[in-house]
């Protein structure tokens, strides 16, 4: 399935949509770690969280658990949240 | 303002001073500065006059640290994360031309014993390992946590002695009872003749010791003071802002404490007597005025009884300011009974900032200077042991930490 990667994510990914696999969020990210190195550690937490500044989007509808079934043509999008100064 | 000097009765007992001859000056010295905003590292000449940015290194990204390794001289590490992604650690072996992540950076395990689970905001603090441990290196978090590397800081161990001991847990409070930007395990130390003998400070609490590498701990409090109208007995008031241990003198430790300055002299007794574990609050000598309270403390490279505070207004509502809008370092040179307020070149008035507890440092040039960086993104200099301090950069972002290292 399709990706977007937020710009402060680009540094692993050189680019804006890459494609990765999972049944789950939780796997996609799994997947996105084994393509791109450290990239999930900077979005999830050593305790399985979505960090407190991060957001996912699968087909438009805010998600935070992880555990979200995904379908192969799902559109999910990593966003950083509107905030700070 | 001309140096003043404040005395105090002759009763402790001062180092013999060392019998080392000085070091021959080094060729080239390179002060990393760590920032809210990235890192900017100095190049300096032998003597200490020019100095070429290099830099910025990491923009945007808020570093606490950057350290060099000095058991190579070329491997740096950096502790990074920014205001939405998790915190990382970056490596370079060349000094900082080339950088690349480490591919295991310090987190939590998974909860033991029924304790919450907790998660890395951001390392704080690095502390290169024992001069014989090549590769070895210590970690210290906020939440605060303590981690170790054996490879270089490629991939990081979290010490379960500290961080899933639940006396130690206790201590640490919640985020909510640490600093502003969030609790501080910091002041990691480890002793030059021994690598099993650690120190490390929390803020809050308390200054603990290992005999084993880390695998148990003991608390270092005594003689250390609260906040009026708490326990001193309580661990969790304890709040020690910087702890320094003596090159020239490996018995000696110095502290800046949100309660005061200390000195412990571990062989001012037999082991296991109190007095060897009982600090003194030498920052009672300094003047009323200014207090003796601060973040940073600095030891100098060989001679255990000169140390170095920055002062800052710690009254009322803690306004973490420089004293009256006049910044200035104090020198003790008799392990401080008595100090010497430094502050020629610095600013005379209406200057607020002040320095963080990482961001004061010393070289170990024949006749050393120090360096700081403010809140405010300035660095400078203090030639001749502080004695005249001039700027080197301004317009920095907040300055987090400040180390310097000489080049072969």
């Amino acid at each position: 399935m399709k990706v977007l990667i937020p710009g402060a994510l680009r540094s692993y990914t050189r680019v804006s949509h890459v494609e990765a696999n999972g049944h789950t969020l939780d796997e996609l990210f799994g997947d996105l770690e084994r393509r791109y190195p450290g990239l999930r550690f900077r979005v999830v937490d050593e305790q399985n969280l979505l960090r407190p500044n991060m957001r996912i989007f699968v087909n438009g509808n805010s998600v935070r658990d992880l555990q979200q079934a995904l379908q192969p043509d799902d559109a999910v999008a990593v966003v950083l949240a509107l905030s700070g100064g | 303002m001309a140096p003043t000097s404040v005395s105090a009765p002759a009763s402790r007992k001062t180092s013999a001073k060392p019998a080392a001859r000085k070091p021959a000056a080094s060729k080239r010295l390179v002060v990393f500065v760590a920032t809210r905003k990235g890192a900017w590292f100095f190049h300096g000449d032998a003597g200490r006059k020019t100095w070429k940015a290099d830099g910025p290194h990491f923009l945007g990204h808020n570093i606490s640290h950057v350290q060099l390794d000095p058991r190579d001289g070329r491997t740096l590490l950096a502790a990074a994360k920014t205001g939405h992604l998790g915190p990382t650690i970056f490596r370079s072996t060349n000094l900082g031309r080339t950088w690349k992540e480490a591919r295991q950076p310090p987190a939590f395990a998974a909860p033991t014993g029924g304790l919450p689970g907790r998660s890395v905001d951001h390392t704080f603090w690095l502390t290169p390992g024992h001069a014989s441990e090549r590769d070895t290196w210590y970690a210290g978090t906020s939440p605060q946590g303590l981690f170790r590397s054996e490879d270089g800081g490629v991939s990081w161990a979290p010490l379960p002695a500290v961080n899933d001991n639940a006396q130690l847990r206790g201590w640490m409070g919640t985020v909510q009872d640490g600093t502003p930007d969030g609790p501080k395990l910091h002041s990691v130390i480890v002793d030059p003749r021994d690598p099993s003998h650690l120190y490390f400070a929390m803020s809050g609490g308390g200054v603990h010791e290992s005999r084993d590498a880390g695998r148990s701990w003991t608390t270092l409090i005594q003689g250390l003071q609260v906040v009026e109208g708490f326990d001193a007995g309580d661990v969790s008031f304890h709040d020690p802002h910087c702890v320094r241990l003596c090159p020239g003198n490996p018995d000696r430790l110095y502290q800046q404490n949100h309660c005061g300055i200390y000195l412990l002299d571990r062989a001012a007794a037999p082991a296991g007597d109190a007095a060897a574990d009982t600090w003194q609050r030498i920052g009672r000598k300094m003047p009323k005025r200014v207090g003796d309270i601060g973040f940073p403390m600095v030891v100098h490279p060989r001679d255990a009884d000169t140390a170095w505070v920055f002062p800052m207004n710690g009254t009322d509502v803690w306004p973490r300011t420089s004293p009256e809008g006049q910044p200035a370092a104090y020198v003790t040179r008799n392990a401080g009974r008595t100090w010497q307020r430094l502050d020629q070149g610095l600013p005379g008035s209406q200057a607020w900032w002040t320095v963080k507890r990482q961001a004061m440092t010393v070289d170990a040039q024949a006749t050393p200077a120090l360096y700081l960086g403010t809140t405010s993104g300035e660095l400078w200099i203090g030639r001749d042991e502080g004695a005249r301090w001039s700027n080197i950069a301004r317009h920095l972002p907040e300055i987090y930490a400040v180390e310097v290292a000489a080049l072969p």
